[in-house]
């Protein structure tokens, strides 16, 4: 199947409820104590009113999307996968409490040579994320590269 | 925290964000990542399927970086200031490295009565090889804006 015939290829849109705990525990992973993502009555007496969901939060959507991850989606090898770019756009913040509704498509897909030989393939996930009040709250990119072989600096 | 508010006004191209240092990566912050995210790509924490994969260990994922990332810059513009956030992943980091996440700004502009900032990002391994590179907008407040 050429790599173009992906290109519009939606994932199931999904809800993803926004919990404190978690937030608590993404804050934890990638080692910021910011009070905000883990204090609940400091965030509350903060003007976003509750614990925020720090910049990256929205990887988490893993675990409420249905249909696969996105190199499943993509028929990418997870051997030779790369992260190539990750791209947000915030329009507003994301609090514990909320519900947001993920929709999904593949937006680009194509191959080139690689540097080292061997074909690259680049796919683009984009997610637009509203929330219970149907204001957009978010818009992610994500590029994922799939590289001829071994996975090489 | 602690942080120091940064107002518009006080802001100047060339700035520089007050770097973060993450130390020596471990595997288990890798498992804490995966188990918080939920990427279980086996490659970050499954040893012998990173080797046949023709690694020599496992590494992490360019999204806990990003994480890392992300720290130094809500730290330096301020909580829910974050407009635009966009990364691209380029050497891996690999468990024991150690990560410096720096900023500088770029550009400092007002549009539709909103004072904008945009920053190259960056976060470093140990050996100064850079493991993200990205920009972000950020709002600014104005110290005029009462």
């Amino acid at each position: 199947m050429p790599i173009q015939d992906l290109i519009g290829k939606e994932i199931p849109p999904f809800e993803m409820p926004i919990e404190r705990g978690k937030i608590k525990e993404f804050a934890e992973a990638i080692s910021d104590d910011n009070p905000l993502y883990r204090d609940p009555t400091y965030a509350k007496e903060s003007l976003f009113g509750g614990v925020l969901a720090p910049p990256t939060f929205t990887a988490t959507k893993a675990f409420w999307r249905t249909g696969g991850t996105n190199a499943e989606i993509a028929g990418l090898d997870n051997r030779f996968l790369l992260h190539g770019e990750e791209e947000y756009e915030y329009f507003q913040p994301i609090i514990a409490g909320d519900v947001l509704t993920c929709k999904g498509k593949i937006t680009e897909a194509y191959e080139k040579a690689g540097k080292r030989g061997g074909t690259m393939t680049f796919v683009v996930f984009e997610f637009t994320l509203y929330n219970q009040r149907g204001e957009k709250v978010l818009i992610s990119r994500s590029t994922a590269i799939q590289t001829g072989g071994v996975v090489k600096d | 925290m602690g942080k120091n508010l940064l107002y518009f006004e006080d802001v100047r191209e060339g700035d520089e964000a007050p770097p973060l240092v993450v130390a020596s990566i471990t595997r288990t912050q890798i498992v804490k990542y995966a188990g918080a995210s939920g990427d279980f790509n086996p490659i970050h924490h499954d040893e012998l399927y990173a080797i046949r994969a023709g690694n020599d260990r496992v590494f992490a994922m360019g999204m806990m970086t990003a994480g890392f990332l992300s720290h130094m810059v809500t730290d330096w513009v301020g909580d829910g200031n974050l407009r635009k956030y966009k990364v691209r992943f380029a050497t891996r980091i690999w468990p024991g490295d150690t990560v410096t996440c720096k900023g500088k700004i770029t550009k400092k502009y007002t549009r539709d009565s909103k004072n904008y900032i945009k920053a190259d990002v960056f976060a470093e391994n140990q050996n100064s090889e850079k493991a993200i590179m990205g920009t972000i907008v950020a709002e600014l407040p104005s110290k005029a804006a009462d």
